[in-house]
C-alpha cells in the first residue's frame, strides 16, 4: 500500500482502527477524561447538526401533506405513511429518471476509468517530448470552472447536434482533467524499478499498463470510479443545459420538476428526494473506503 | 531516466537503432494520453480557448459571431444585474472560504483523535457531499420555512421571538445558502484535513510537550505549520468552489427573491442558455474566469514567499 492509503489508515472505518494498524505511539493524542467527555459532546452535536436533515427528510417523507409543518415539529410520525412509498411512483416518471440516470452514470463510468487511467500511465511512467507541459495545461483547467467555458460548449454541442440527446453529458463527463490527475498520483507511488524490469523481460508499455498497473491500481480505480458515479449522479447543471425533453430528464431534472408541479405536497416531495438519495446512500456505504482514499489521494501533491 | 541503458545489450550500440527505439518509446508513450487527450482538447481546452473569442462578438443563435471588440465588456461596466452578481459571488465568498475552513479544520483535529465511534462521525460528516444538491436544497427549503418551519420552531425555543425568513427575504436568503454552502462541504475539507494531519510527526508534538507547551501553542506552533501545505491546496479549492456556486443557490432560490442571490455562474447562465446572448455571457465568463485565475495565482506566490 501507498503512503497517502496508509496514512488514513488508523482512522478506517468499521473494526480496522481497532486492529494492529492503530499505532500506540500516538499515546500522546489521548486525552484526559474531563476532555474525553468533552470531545464526545461536541462530536455528538456535530453529528447530530450533519445528520438532522436527512432524518427530517426520511421522517417528512412517512408524513401526511401537513403533517410536515406541524407545530411543534413531529420527529417521529404518529402513523407512517408509507402509502407514499407506493405513491411517487404512480403520479411520477420515477422508474425512467433513475433509469436514464444509472445510463448516464454507468457509462461515464465507465469511459473515465479508461482513458483517464490510460492517459495517467503515460503521465506518471512513460517518457514523451511535452509531456510536462502537457500535464500542466491539465492541471491548469482544473482550476477553471465548468461555468466559465460552459457557452462555447454548448454552442460546439449544438454545431454537432448533440443537445437533447445523452451523448452531449456524457462527452462533457468522460474526459476529466480530474480522474486523469488521482490516477496519476497514484501510479506515481508504484516504484519506477517495477516498469523497468517488466521492460527488461520485453514486456511493451501497454503489456506493462494492462499487466502489471491496471491490476495494482484496483483501489485507486475505485476510488475513481465512486466519485465518478456520485458526481455524474447528483449532477443538475449538466442535464438541465442538454437534457430538455423529458424523456431524457435524470432524477435531478425530475425531482426539481417534482417540485415545481407538486408544490404543495411536501411529504411526497421528501419521498422523492429520499428515493434519489437511497441509491448514493448505498453506493457510498459500501465503497465507503475507497471515497476517502480518492479524496485524501486528490489532496495530496506530486 | 534510465531509458537509454534498456535497449543497450541488444542494439550493440548502434545510434540509429537507439534513436528508433528511443523514438518508438516516446511515441507509445504519447499513445497513452492521445484518446483522453482527444477528448479533453476538444471538450474543455477547445472551448476555453474559444471563450475569449466569443467574448469579443455579439452572437445570438441564429446569427453569425459578429467582432465588436470590447463592447461587451465596456456594457458590463454600467450592468447594474452585473454589478450585483459579482458583488454576491464575493458576498458568498467572503463567508463560505473561512467558515468552511474553520469548520473543518475543527472537526478533522477532532476526529484525528482516539475517541469510539470516530469512524461513524467521519461518515456523518461527509455524507452530505455525496448526496444531491437537489434533494438537500430541497429539504433545506423545507426546513428554513418561514413560518412552521423546523428551523424557526428550533429557534423559537431558544427564545427567538422574530425568527428570519431565510429563504424568502432578501436580508436572510444569503446566509442561508451559505449555511448549507458550509454543511455540505465541511465533510469533504475534513477528510483532505485529517489525510494532512496525520503527516504530522508525533515526536514534534511531544517535543513541544515536553518544553511545557500549552495544547493552543502547540496547535499554533507545530500542527498549524505541518498542516501548511493541506490549508493551501483547501483555500485553492474552496476558493474555486465559491466562485463557481451554482447548483446550490438555482434549486434554492433560483437567484432571489430579487436579485439577493443572483451569482456569476447563474447570471451566465441566464444570458446564454436563458437568452441565448453568448457573446456577452462569454464576456461574463472571462470574468468569472479572470477572478479564479487571479485569486489563484496570487495565493500561490504568497504560499511560496511564506515557504522560502
Amino acid at each position: 500500500m501507498t503512503a497517502s492509503h496508509t496514512a488514513l489508515d488508523p482512522a478506517a472505518p468499521g473494526a480496522a482502527g481497532a486492529g494492529p494498524a492503530a499505532p500506540s505511539g500516538r499515546g500522546g493524542t489521548r486525552l484526559p477524561a474531563p476532555g474525553k467527555v468533552l470531545g464526545y459532546a461536541v462530536l455528538v452535536v456535530a453529528a447530530a447538526g450533519l445528520l438532522l436533515p436527512f432524518f427530517w427528510m426520511v421522517s417528512s417523507s412517512l408524513k401526511t401533506a401537513n403533517g410536515v409543518f406541524a407545530i411543534p415539529v413531529t420527529w417521529f410520525p404518529e402513523s407512517p405513511q408509507w402509502a407514499n412509498y407506493v405513491e411517487i411512483w404512480r403520479i411520477s416518471d420515477m422508474l425512467l429518471w433513475l433509469k436514464n440516470t444509472v445510463f448516464l452514470s454507468v457509462v461515464v463510468t465507465v469511459l473515465q476509468l479508461l482513458t483517464g487511467s490510460f492517459a495517467a500511465y503515460g503521465f506518471a511512467k512513460a517518457r514523451f517530448p511535452g509531456r510536462n507541459l502537457l500535464f500542466l495545461v491539465y492541471i491548469g483547467t482544473i482550476a477553471v470552472p465548468w461555468q466559465a467555458y460552459m457557452i462555447p460548449q454548448f454552442i460546439m454541442m449544438s454545431e454537432v447536434g448533440l443537445t437533447n440527446t445523452p451523448w452531449a453529458v456524457i462527452a462533457l463527463q468522460a474526459f476529466s482533467a480530474f480522474g486523469v490527475f488521482l490516477m496519476r498520483q497514484y501510479y506515481l507511488t508504484i516504484p519506477d524499478e517495477l516498469c523497468e524490469a517488466a521492460r527488461v523481460d520485453g514486456l511493451s508499455e501497454y503489456g506493462i499498463y494492462f499487466r502489471i498497473m491496471l491490476p495494482l491500481s484496483v483501489p485507486a480505480l475505485a476510488s475513481l470510479a465512486l466519485l465518478t458515479f456520485v458526481t455524474t449522479w447528483n449532477d443538475y447543471l449538466g442535464p438541465l443545459i442538454y437534457l430538455r425533453d423529458p424523456d431524457l430528464w435524470t432524477i435531478q431534472l425530475g425531482l426539481k420538476s417534482f417540485v415545481s408541479e407538486y408544490n404543495a405536497e411536501h411529504a411526497l416531495i421528501m419521498t422523492g428526494s429520499v428515493l434519489s438519495v437511497v441509491p448514493i446512500a448505498v453506493v457510498f456505504l459500501l465503497g465507503q473506503k475507497y471515497f476517502v482514499q480518492g479524496v485524501a489521494t486528490s489532496g495530496l501533491k506530486g | 531516466m534510465s531509458t537509454t541503458t534498456v535497449g543497450g545489450p541488444r542494439s550493440t550500440g548502434a545510434d540509429r537503432t537507439k534513436r528508433w527505439y528511443r523514438a518508438r518509446r516516446s511515441l507509445q508513450g504519447a499513445s497513452f494520453v492521445l484518446p483522453n487527450f482527444l477528448g479533453f482538447g476538444l471538450l474543455t481546452l477547445g472551448p476555453v480557448v474559444a471563450l475569449f473569442y466569443i467574448s469579443f462578438t455579439n452572437w445570438n443563435v441564429f446569427g453569425k459571431a459578429k467582432w465588436i471588440g470590447l463592447d461587451n465588456f465596456t456594457r458590463l461596466l454600467g450592468d447594474a444585474s452585473f454589478h450585483r452578481a459579482l458583488l454576491n459571488t464575493l458576498y458568498y465568498s467572503a463567508f463560505h472560504i473561512p467558515l468552511t475552513l474553520v469548520t473543518s479544520l475543527g472537526l478533522a483535529l477532532l476526529l484525528n483523535r482516539k475517541l469510539r465511534g470516530v469512524a461513524f462521525f467521519r461518515t456523518a460528516a461527509f455524507f452530505p457531499y455525496v448526496t444531491s444538491i437537489v434533494a438537500i436544497a430541497i429539504a433545506w427549503n423545507l426546513l428554513f420555512s418561514r413560518d412552521a418551519g423546523p428551523i424557526n420552531q428550533i429557534l423559537g425555543l431558544f427564545g427567538v421571538d422574530d425568527p428570519p425568513g431565510w429563504t424568502a427575504s432578501s436580508t436572510w436568503a444569503m446566509p442561508a445558502v451559505i449555511i448549507v454552502g458550509v454543511w455540505r462541504e465541511m465533510g469533504y475539507y475534513m477528510l483532505l484535513f485529517l489525510a494532512g494531519l496525520q503527516t504530522v510527526p508525533p515526536e514534534l508534538h511531544e517535543a513541544a510537550r515536553i518544553d511545557g507547551a500549552n495544547a493552543w501553542a502547540r496547535f499554533r506552533n507545530v500542527t498549524l505549520p505541518c498542516l501548511r501545505p493541506t490549508t493551501f491546496f483547501v483555500t485553492v479549492m474552496l476558493t474555486i468552489g465559491s466562485f463557481k456556486v451554482f447548483d446550490l443557490i438555482l434549486v434554492m432560490t433560483n437567484g432571489g427573491p430579487g436579485q439577493s442571490t443572483l451569482v456569476l455562474s447563474q447570471y451566465i447562465y441566464q444570458k446564454g442558455l436563458v437568452e441565448n446572448r453568448f457573446g456577452y455571457a462569454s464576456a461574463i465568463s472571462v470574468v468569472l474566469f479572470a477572478l479564479c485565475m487571479l485569486v489563484t495565482v496570487v495565493q500561490f506566490v504568497i504560499n511560496r514567499r511564506r515557504n522560502a
